[in-house]
């Protein structure tokens, strides 16, 4: 269907984000496709090495999947952050990742993470990295014929810690920054470290500088502080009324640090 | 009131309205459908200030399913102004306050100019909504953009546009008021402080938005509007003026209303604009104003710009304080000079201050009209007055709370006279209370003053920053000029009980019934309450300014008083007894001591009837009915004093509220738990403007905040441990001893927060002179960017 009315049709997933923009008539599209009579789509499997979810899947079932908790427990920490109960339980993680919102959770956990994309059109399946999946601001690698079907959440390795931070002026709002990190043992030095920020530019942004300190240096306090700044010296956000660009850049700063000494403080608590 | 206990009042009986609200079976206006009824949508305008040159209409008006469309030229002849939107002011409160007002009124859809983001400047009628608002996007206007006025301070600046051009300097009014003499009161006190004081914008947010909908029958010839609104009686007036009807055949009911809180408590163009519709077209027409209509065009509030003078001793005796104030009003002000009257009357609070002066100027500007909204005036003065306390406080390195206790008002001083008018014309005389124990409770509940500080101390040493914020207010409630009610006896013997109280969730049903059950001695369940309608009572005021428990239940005692008088003289007749030795007693009435000598209600209600067996003695008028309009001698002065401590994360700037304490005191209690749920309420809203709410305008009278994406309530989640503690001094004034509480709450919390932030972070010498508080600036304080923020 896709194919058939390209851009004059919008998939409707959980409609948290295209419903509210459709009563604003700030989007028009002329056809919706209702994607909710699509179970098949909302699964969560393991598949070994990932996790696969359908992208229908609702956020309140990926908060409340033992799964996810277990094998993917940043996946887990980043819903619990995603606005409220009512959203949680219509929004699907397709729909966010598909969104690109650069302040939602969800792209920020999907570049740190290396989630994987599974899109389908008429044209056949295609896999995308995350990496490459999130282009601009509410854009994505997605082509108009494309649908987002499934994805692929990579296990969390034995020794490691996480967490995911963030900070809205309320409780349940978009993030003026989240930072989302992994970082993973070998022995008793860092062999993996997983940094990506949310609210702080145009997408969501890996935080690379930032990961290469830790990797370099590990994770005592001089570290940490060194990572932070180098995490807010790598993000360029926008200036709005909820905050200043300077005031995001520092937040982003700060979020850095406490994700990472919280995820230090979780290194082997995972059964 | 009477010379027994009092059965109900004083109890938290189970509101009666809640088995509807909380089952989904409540009727809002959204819920009602009228057989043929259409349905308005609104243009409005997204230009701060613009001439209009010209509009088309035509493409609107060929869209299938609409019947009517109309711009402001199309109805310049057809609908007067809103008129009087200055309220009726008495002389003395004139004298008093030498006033220049010159409000202009305002027109319901302008065909000349726009002067604000939201006006409306045409309207089109649909078979749906749907039809309605795609037709609306096809109105063409051609609009020339004129100069905006952003702000007040804008507004006052030489050679500035005029946002009406009959205003010179775009003063709308001006008040000036004083006690003692100011000027050589500053000149010999041995401490000056002058500050800055910005009280920013926000609004009532209601649950439910506003809405109208209105039905014309044209075999009476009467129209009947259903509104959501909180003064029935004052639309049915602008309705009648309007549409030239007698007022008796306008019907205006308020049905379930989902919140007010000022927003809904004067006459919108909606109002008339509907009801003039449904009358041109003969069929019932609705409009509902969703969100974004309502941040644009429901009343804004507060918006104040301070400077203030305050003169000082050694101790933090305060002598003296200068008030000069611009009021943002944007381009109306529907009820006229009334949030400014407050602000120069509460501005001193719960202090003895011999010298006092007051400089207002209400000016006009490009942004949505200023209309009360809970506090009224009040938050915006006791943020200007409790942050000089504090600051007074830092300048002699005094304890704020010491400084508040050596100012205020003692109990032995009661009634205290102020010496300034209140806007019902009467001197100020505070009736009741005891200012400095509401304090210490308030110390209280936050652990103590000393313990406070300790743990402060203690904490800082750690890296933690805690502060304690206090503010304390006293707010006139229960004004004037009169509510009026009707109660009868039925027949059935029930007690009827009609005023002119408009509830918007207050639980009036409930405390109503327990006010008229005690005055009758009636089971509860034998009391109907019915509010909101005009054609139930055939004068009344509405619910609004903290008013209705002090003035209703006034109405409701009078008019009883005359019912009573009947019943007493029919009983005596029946039952061949003096009045003397009568009694009210469980819904009968009968000989004291002697209880098988009384009837019912109901077989006095029979007696009463007229015809032929009647039993009246001579001289008694059938009928068990009266009507009262009761007049309050002045207003009632309830008062609180709050505490609170915070605790400032120096890295994010956030500011968590560990604990909120408010000690409330509005005289005799009519239903505790009512009254904790209001107090609770206003607070919650009092911190949402302290730390979320805001309407933004950027520097061209842009409003920035059109959905709550933008414009930040507080949730569940950002509400603090919260503790009211109800003290009840009975005011002297009334026969119950009641005084308001609707506003109180939302008062006090923005300088609470201010203050308590600045005290957790005095060792960066934070100053914060406006609102909101915001954790980025908190940051900027931190790290030594900022000094003073106002």
């Amino acid at each position: 269907m896709l194919a058939e009315f390209e851009d004059s049709a919008r998939p409707l997933a959980g409609g948290q984000s295209l419903v509210p923009l459709l009563n604003f008539r700030l989007s028009r599209p002329e056809f919706l496709i209702d994607l909710n009579g699509l179970p098949e789509l909302s699964d969560i499997v393991d598949r070994g090495d990932h996790i696969a979810i359908g992208a229908m899947t609702r956020e309140r079932s990926i908060e409340n999947s033992d799964l996810v908790r277990s094998k993917a427990p940043l996946l887990h920490e980043a819903t619990t952050h995603i606005a409220h109960l009512p959203i949680r339980s219509r929004g699907t993680i397709g729909g966010s990742l598909a969104n690109a919102d650069p302040a939602a959770e969800y792209p920020a956990v999907a570049l740190a993470l290396e989630f994987e994309m599974v899109v389908q059109s008429v044209r056949g399946e295609r896999r995308i990295k995350a990496a490459d999946f999130f282009e601009d601001v509410l854009t994505t690698a997605l082509q108009p014929d494309e649908l987002l079907i499934e994805i692929h959440v990579p296990k969390i390795p034995s020794n490691s810690g996480w967490a995911f931070v963030e900070i809205a002026r309320r409780h349940g709002d978009f993030a003026l920054a989240g930072v989302a990190a992994q970082i993973t043992l070998e022995k008793s030095s860092l062999k993996d470290a997983k940094l990506a920020v949310c609210g702080a530019g145009s997408t969501a942004i890996r935080l690379t500088d930032a990961e290469e300190i830790i990797l370099r240096d590990g994770i005592g306090d001089d570290a940490i502080n060194a990572a932070a700044a180098a995490a807010a010296a790598a993000v360029d956000p926008m200036s709005d009324l909820h905050a200043s660009a300077a005031h995001r850049q520092r937040l982003t700063g700060v979020m850095t640090s406490r994700a990472l000494k919280k995820a230090a403080a979780r290194i082997g608590s995972l059964a | 009131m009477s010379d027994t206990m009092p059965t109900y009042i004083g109890r938290s009986v189970v509101r009666r309205e809640d088995d509807r609200l909380i089952q989904g079976a409540g009727t809002f206006v959204g819920d009602m459908k009228l057989e043929g009824m259409l349905h308005v949508a609104i243009v409005r305008s997204q230009l701060p200030h613009a001439k209009i040159n010209a509009m088309d209409m035509r493409a609107a008006r060929n869209v299938e399913g609409v019947e009517l469309a109309l711009c402001g030229a199309d109805l310049k002849e057809e609908l007067p102004p809103i008129s009087g939107m200055q309220v009726a002011a008495p002389k003395t409160w004139r004298d008093g306050m030498d006033p220049r007002i010159e409000i202009p009124d305002q027109t319901l859809v302008p065909h000349d100019k726009l002067r604000y983001v939201g006006e409306p400047y045409a309207l089109v009628v649909a078979k749906d909504r749907y039809i309605a608002e795609d037709a609306a996007e096809l109105v063409e206007g051609d609009f020339e953009i004129l100069p905006s006025i952003a702000n007040a301070e804008a507004a006052a600046k030489d050679g500035a546009a005029l946002v009406h051009d009959h205003l010179p300097g775009n003063i709308a009014a001006s008040l000036h008021a004083k006690t003692g003499d100011g000027e050589a009161a500053l000149d010999s006190a041995p401490h000056r402080l002058k500050k800055r004081f910005f009280h920013h914008r926000y609004a009532a947010m209601p649950m439910e938005c506003r809405g109208v909908v209105a039905e014309y029958d044209s075999r009476t010839d009467s129209v009947t509007v259903w509104s959501s609104t909180q003064i029935v009686h004052w639309v049915r007036r602008e309705v009648a003026n309007a549409l030239d009807m007698p007022e008796e055949r306008v019907r205006v009911v308020a049905p379930d209303v989902g919140g007010g809180f000022g927003g809904k408590g004067h006459v919108y163009p909606e109002d008339i604009l509907i009801a003039y519709l449904a009358k041109r077209l003969g069929r019932p027409v609705k409009w509902l104003e969703d969100r974004h209509e309502h941040l644009l065009n429901a009343a804004h509030s507060r918006d104040n710009l301070f400077e203030i003078e305050v003169g000082y001793d050694d101790d933090g005796r305060i002598s003296v304080i200068k008030n000069n104030f611009l009021v943002d009003s944007g381009a109306y002000s529907p009820v006229g000079a009334a949030i400014a009257g407050n602000s120069i009357a509460h501005f001193m609070g719960p202090y003895d201050i011999p010298h006092y002066e007051a400089d207002c100027k209400i000016m006009m500007t490009n942004r949505t009209p200023n209309a009360p909204y809970r506090g009224a005036g009040r938050p915006e003065v006791a943020f200007a007055m409790e942050r000089s306390i504090d600051l007074v406080a830092n300048e002699l390195g005094h304890d704020p709370a010491e400084v508040r206790f050596r100012n205020m008002i003692q109990p032995d001083q009661m009634p205290f006279a102020v010496g300034l008018p209140y806007r019902d014309g009467v001197m100020i005389e505070y009736d009741s209370g005891d200012y400095p124990e509401a304090l210490r409770k308030a110390l209280n509940g936050v652990g103590g003053l000393d313990a406070f500080r300790k743990r402060q101390k203690e904490a800082l040493a750690d890296g933690r920053y805690l502060g304690l914020g206090l503010g304390c207010y006293v707010e006139g409630t229960g004004i004037g000029p009169f509510e009026g009610a009707t109660v009868k006896i039925d027949p059935s013997g029930k007690v009827m009980v009609a005023t002119g109280a408009c509830p918007q969730g207050q639980g009036h049903e409930t405390a109503f019934a327990q006010v008229a059950a005690d005055i009758w001695k009636v089971p509860i369940e034998d009391v109907v309450v019915t509010l909101a309608d005009t054609s139930h009572v055939t004068m009344g005021y509405g619910t609004i300014a903290s008013r209705s428990a002090v003035t209703a239940s006034g109405a409701i005692q009078d008019s009883s008083d005359k019912v009573k008088e009947k019943v007493f003289a029919i009983a005596a007749n029946v039952l061949e007894a003096s009045e003397s030795d009568l009694e009210l007693r469980d819904g009968s009435i009968g000989v004291k001591g002697v209880p098988e000598m009384s009837m019912t209600l109901k077989e006095v209600a029979r007696a009463a009837l007229p015809g032929w067996i009647h039993q009246r003695p001579e001289g008694i008028e059938a009928g068990l009915e009266g009507t009262a309009y009761y007049e309050p001698p002045t207003v009632t002065w309830a008062y609180a004093a709050n505490a609170a401590v915070v605790e400032i994360d120096t890295a994010t700037g956030e500011i968590k509220i560990e604990n909120y304490v408010e000690v409330h005191d509005a005289g005799t209690l009519i239903n505790p738990g009512i009254a904790d749920g209001q107090v609770k309420g206003g607070l919650v809203q009092g911190i949402g403007g302290g730390l979320f709410e805001e309407l933004s305008y950027d520097e061209h009278g842009q409003l920035m905040t059109g959905s709550f994406m933008d414009y930040l309530l507080p949730t569940a989640s950002d509400v603090p441990p919260i503790n009211v503690i109800h003290s009840e001094t009975p005011s002297p004034r009334n026969a119950f001893g009641f005084k308001g509480l609707g506003e109180g709450g939302a008062i006090a919390p923005p300088v609470v927060i201010a203050n308590a932030v600045c005290d957790a972070l005095k060792p960066f010498g934070a100053e914060i002179n406006s609102t909101p508080v915001r954790a980025e600036e908190i940051l900027d304080i931190i790290e030594g960017g900022a000094a003073a923020v106002s």
